[in-house]
């Protein structure tokens, strides 16, 4: 009975399905794969951005692939995304469970935190790069020894910047995810802890953190591939260098394509980046465990 | 995870798509309409001047306009590329010759205005002859040199070198001398933007010259084999490292970039004694060096000659010029705006005097008297003898050659000023760029 007097509501919203994911459906083909395609197509040519596109096989790969910039630029990225995912996790993860408590001042600080995020990444990297001048920055202003090194001029210290104005950027960001889940863990869990004579500590590591085991693979999802796109920060900030010690990928491919005017391998690096994507966000839906359709909730 | 696949589609394909979509590019101003358009570079002073000559034409012939929208240096260099290979060029196309003129006019991209020039001989013969060499590709010219020209400088603190007490070099030998005398009072020998990269580059260009010749760079110019492992340019190469090991340049010089005119600022505030720049430097150390200029603190001179070099020491490098091209794709109506604008809108006496009262020589012919006038009197007589009477003016290496081989260049530079390659490894690289 209850079966036949449910069906027909249900009907309408089903037909109607389809037509409303058109409008993403229409954005993301527009702007995902028809460009894809474009730049597989692309890579296998020779083109300076200005002549004629001329069809060159697989020359564009070849000098892509045998490049020793390539597995370094690869090395870079893949650096500074580990890197920057060590170091912004825990620290989102106790600032998000700190903003977490209800009291007043929580809720005003967590609002100040929020700021970078408001804040393009050009403007980041330009009031950085003032700051951290080695002879009219802060250190030179202050008179600061510890403070005047040359920070963006030292391969070691050039790539130790990069990663903390990219967590000081995007720290608040996943603080502000970890808050949502927090929130989100059932009072009484912690009640019945209390209970047993669990401890803060204790309560962190056996309640909160694994309740906020899907909020951290959405974030680390974020944080892994888009710091694959870091780009407009690392521009800024050292152009890639000092020499090619921060070029990452998405940089090398523009340095490429549109100062080397070399669009063929610029196309066939933008390849790999998009199969090193596509590999990574697998990876981290596999390690999400089976059940990925719930981890939407508990992330969100 | 749906959302998180969404946004990595996106954020992965987000870059690729300019590059893929580049063609169909929306910011540039179309082909159509009655006017010329006309693109080029912002900061002044020399916008205001560029301006002035754009409204000065358009005032002086009502049925006729161009409209001009200006670009920051960098941002313009790569806009104009992708505009051009877009098919949304600006009808007048402002640029620095050399390769990059050469890379338009292989693709038919700009106009072959080597028939108006020979109409329009009047035009031609009021400019400075050196100026035409980087807007000719085989035989054609396909720019208008204009503006200015702009050699590349030693200047020096005349208050630093007075205060350690010593005099300005006259060789390489000098210049190594002075770097333990000017690092032992706490003043960095030389100022240096290296993370612009071509601020390095006019290091290699002088000492290609001094040491080599200008043959050394012209056979590389023309592709020969291995030009890069010439023992002569391996010298050079020798020696910019020595230079740098010596603490010739101030610390942290890899990441001062000249866009923001840092490395001026630290040769008018008197810690650094000495700056290898453009001419153009002249008019911002004017500009922001307060007390600087004026006084009479700013020396200048060519670079000195290295012993037992081939080149001869009167020799300079730098930009002969400006070039304006005209797009092909323009319409007929706004190729002739474009031509009336260079046979009488281009360095007309306004925009001549306003050059000159900036500080920099523009490159027609027969002003000694406005530049002998001018409060910068010294300066632009030094400037204009550097420039007329060098036997050979080297164009920028950056510009002369290919945007690729350009760019592998500039890359390795900085590598070999970060002593992260040998002149031997440096010399490897570029020969697989540049010999046919």
């Amino acid at each position: 009975m209850s079966a036949l007097t449910g069906r027909p509501p249900r009907r309408e919203p089903r037909s109607i399905l389809p037509w409303l994911a058109t409008p993403a459906l229409v954005v993301f083909v527009g702007f995902a794969v028809i460009p894809l395609v474009g730049v597989f197509a692309l890579s296998f040519t020779t083109w300076d951005g200005i002549g004629a596109i001329q069809p060159s096989g697989l020359t564009s790969w070849r000098a892509v692939l045998t490049d020793p910039g390539l597995p370094h630029a690869l090395w870079v990225t893949f650096l500074v995304m580990a890197v920057s995912w060590a170091v912004q996790t825990p620290l989102s993860i106790l600032i998000g469970t700190f903003l977490a408590g209800r009291q007043r001042y929580r809720a005003v600080l967590s609002v100040v935190y929020f700021v970078p995020v408001t804040l393009s990444s050009a403007a980041i990297a330009i009031a950085y790069k003032a700051l951290l001048d080695p002879n009219f920055g802060l250190g030179a202003g202050l008179k600061i020894q510890v403070l005047s090194q040359d920070w963006l001029g030292r391969p070691g210290l050039a790539f130790g910047v990069v990663v903390f104005v990219v967590s000081w950027q995007f720290v608040p960001f996943h603080s502000l995810i970890y808050q949502g889940g927090v929130q989100q863990i059932p009072k009484s869990l912690y009640e019945a802890a209390q209970l047993d004579g669990a401890g803060r500590i204790r309560q962190f590591f056996s309640i909160t953190l694994p309740q906020l085991r899907y909020t951290i693979i959405t974030s680390s999802t974020l944080m892994v591939v888009g710091s694959l796109t870091f780009f407009d920060l690392i521009f800024i900030l050292t152009e890639g260098g000092p020499g090619d010690a921060t070029r990452v990928l998405a940089l090398d491919m523009y340095k490429r394509g549109f100062q080397a005017s070399l669009m063929g391998p610029a196309s066939a690096m933008a390849v790999i980046l998009v199969l090193v994507g596509l590999a990574l966000a697998l990876l981290l839906r596999r390690l999400g465990g089976r059940d990925a359709g719930a981890s939407q909730l508990e992330g969100a | 995870m749906a959302l998180s696949r969404r946004t990595l589609l996106g954020l992965a394909a987000g870059v690729p798509v300019s590059a893929a979509l580049a063609a169909c590019g929306s910011s540039g101003p179309g082909k159509s309409g009655n006017g010329a358009t006309y693109w080029y570079l912002n900061g002044q002073p020399q916008e205001g001047v560029r301006a002035g000559a754009v409204d000065a034409f358009n005032k002086a012939r009502p049925d006729e306009r161009i409209a001009d929208t200006t670009f920051q240096n960098d941002a313009y260099k790569t806009k104009i590329k992708t505009a051009i290979g877009a098919g949304q060029a600006p009808t007048i196309i402002w640029g620095w010759g050399g390769g990059t003129l050469r890379t338009y006019a292989e693709a038919g991209q700009v106009e072959d205005l080597t028939s108006w020039f020979d109409e329009h001989s009047e035009v031609r013969k009021r400019l400075f002859p050196s100026s035409f060499g980087a807007a000719t590709v085989d035989g054609k010219i396909y720019a208008m040199p204009c503006e200015t020209v702009q050699p590349i400088i030693l200047y020096y603190n005349r208050k630093v070198f007075d205060q350690v007490g010593v005099e300005p070099p006259q060789s390489w030998e000098d210049i190594m001398a002075l770097v333990p005398r000017f690092n032992a009072k706490g003043i960095a020998p030389f100022s240096l933007g290296g993370q612009s990269r071509w601020t390095n580059m006019m290091w290699l260009e002088f000492l290609f010259d001094r040491i080599g010749g200008p043959e050394l760079f012209q056979a590389i110019v023309e592709g020969e084999k291995n030009a890069w492992s010439h023992p002569d340019a391996i010298t050079a190469l020798t020696k910019v490292q020595e230079l740098v090991e010596a603490g010739g340049f101030v610390k942290g010089f890899s990441s001062i970039t000249a866009d923001s005119n840092a490395d001026q600022a630290l040769l008018y505030t008197g810690r650094a004694a000495m700056m290898l720049q453009g001419a153009w430097s002249y008019g911002i150390q004017k500009t922001d060096g307060g007390d600087f200029v004026p006084s009479g603190a700013l020396g200048f001179m060519n670079f000195p000659p290295v012993e037992g070099g081939k080149g001869d020491p009167s020799g300079a490098v730098g930009n002969p010029a400006q070039y304006l091209s005209i797009s092909s794709k323009a319409s007929a109506e706004q190729k002739k705006v474009a031509k009336d604008f260079f046979a009488t809108g281009v360095l007309q006496d306004d925009e001549v005097k306003k050059w000159i009262g900036n500080g920099s020589v523009p490159i027609r012919l027969g002003t000694e008297k406005l530049l002998a006038a001018s409060e910068s009197a010294d300066f632009l007589r030094f400037t204009y003898d550097l420039a007329s009477k060098a036997e050979v003016f080297t164009q920028s290496w950056d510009q002369a050659l290919s945007p690729t081989a350009a760019e592998t260049l500039l890359d390795n530079i900085v590598k070999l000023f970060q002593l992260s390659v040998s002149p031997e490894q440096f010399a490897r690289n570029l020969n697989a760029v540049t010999g046919k």
